[in-house]
């Protein structure tokens, strides 16, 4: 592998190791906090798939650096910048209803980007990692649209407060289809698909449940972003203090 | 599975008894996990396991048992892990399902043949009254691989083992 290609092919590893990882340790966050405990039982075994799908991204991505960094030094020794992770993951986890509703999101899309890649990569690793991932994605989709749906058409208060919820995460939608350079590079060189063409069937797929909970999607445009480069926001910091106290304070501890 | 010789044969019989971490009165064997064993011209042995979710955290602890239940019968080992085929419910041998079910977890139900959709249209059965009543209380329960249901007619909770 000529080191261009190494480099592209870390850069696309770690994106999507980060996006995991950060969504898993906001979703880890809940536990012991869930309105009711079967939420607690529920979030925090989400937060253990993606922070475990993370963890093999991390293991792949770590055969291809540069620094050779192993799993853990990629996760946790990072600085800011260098996590490439969309704005969507790092948002605090606001109100149950908030955090449902970015999962939903976050698991159609990753469901539909697993179920593209392991049809179009020629990257073996990442092909049979896609399938296995893809099959544990569609329960996300389940879990989360379900709450959607309950929480849309459940009381004209937590109506509203969904309503507040597709307001609030709507700046943050775009960043997720955004195709860079790199995603040009990893398409071509047979990586990823491209991830815009599946904006439509994300679409489609929010709006068939958003129909049955009284939801309306907005236009999907591409407003903040700045994750994929490393330009986080400011909550970004906080969640990272918290993530990497253990790794920063007893380098190398195991456990 | 290829037991070429005596020593993967007495390799494959100290793994497939092995508990499962998180289910412990399933063995490797029931769950399915194992996906081959072979030894190289040192005498190393090469275990391929297939782990039932990405994340399952029990995943770590099986290949140090298999390391180390090796080691005691005197036998080098590496344990690897592998993603394709993706490990399927469809694997839980018969014998493994009839102690899901003695353990009060109602046992996954079967795959669409050659698809990757997830079918659970058949109603999901009480463990403890055999009604058909049931309610989806949870899609994940006490671990991602099991979703919680309720019994209408005995009004019992209990555990259902998801098909995937
Ligand atoms: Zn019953």
């Amino acid at each position: 592998m000529s080191s261009q290609d190494q480099a592209l092919l870390f850069e696309v590893l770690l994106r999507l190791a980060d996006d995991n990882f950060i969504l898993g340790h906001r979703i880890s966050e809940w536990c012991g906090h869930a309105p009711t405990l079967e939420e607690d039982l529920a979030l925090p075994n989400i937060a253990l798939d993606l922070i475990g799908h993370a963890q093999v991204l991390y293991q792949m991505a770590s055969k291809v650096d540069v620094a050779k960094r192993d799993e853990d030094q990629l996760a946790f020794l990072r600085l800011e910048h260098e996590y490439k992770n969309v704005l969507l993951v790092e948002q605090e986890n606001g109100h149950f209803g908030d955090t449902i509703l970015r999962l939903f999101y976050f698991s159609v899309f990753m469901k539909l980007l697993w179920k593209r890649t392991k049809e179009v990569t020629s990257f073996d690793e990442l092909k049979f990692f896609a399938e296995k991932a893809y099959n544990e994605m569609v329960y996300h989709v389940r879990y989360s649209s379900e709450w959607v749906r309950r929480l849309g058409i459940g009381t004209h208060e937590s109506n509203c407060r969904m309503l507040g919820s597709v307001h609030n995460l709507a700046p943050f939608v775009g960043e997720l289809f955004l195709v860079d350079s790199f995603d040009r590079e990893a398409q071509e060189k047979k990586i990823l698909p491209n991830i815009a063409t599946f904006l439509e069937d994300w679409k489609k797929e929010i709006f068939e449940v958003f129909n049955k909970s009284n939801l309306r999607l907005g236009v999907v445009a591409l407003e903040k972003q700045g994750g994929r480069l490393g330009n986080h926001t400011e909550t970004f910091g906080y969640l990272l203090a918290e993530l990497q106290y253990l790794q920063r304070t007893f380098p190398g501890a195991k456990w | 599975m290829v037991k070429a010789n005596w020593k993967l044969n007495n390799a494959w019989e100290v793994i497939r008894h092995i508990a499962d971490p998180e289910l412990p009165f399933l063995t490797l064997e029931d769950l399915g996990v194992v996906r081959g064993i072979t030894s190289d011209s040192s005498g190393l042995l090469y275990i391929e396991i297939t782990p039932t979710y990405i994340g399952c955290p029990g995943m770590t602890v099986v290949q140090e048992t298999i390391q180390s239940e090796l080691k005691n019968k005197g036998y080098k080992s590496t344990v690897t892990r592998s993603f394709s085929p993706p490990w399927t419910t469809d694997w839980i041998t018969e014998k493994g399902r009839q102690k899901l079910e003695s353990a009060g977890i109602s046992p996954p139900q079967p795959k669409r043949i050659g698809g990757t959709i997830i079918n659970e249209r058949n109603p999901i059965t009480c463990v403890r009254c055999g009604s058909m009543e049931t309610e989806k209380i949870s899609e994940f329960g006490a671990s991602a691989c099991k979703a919680l249901y309720r019994c209408l007619s005995c009004g019992e909770p209990f555990d259902h083992f998801k098909c995937i």
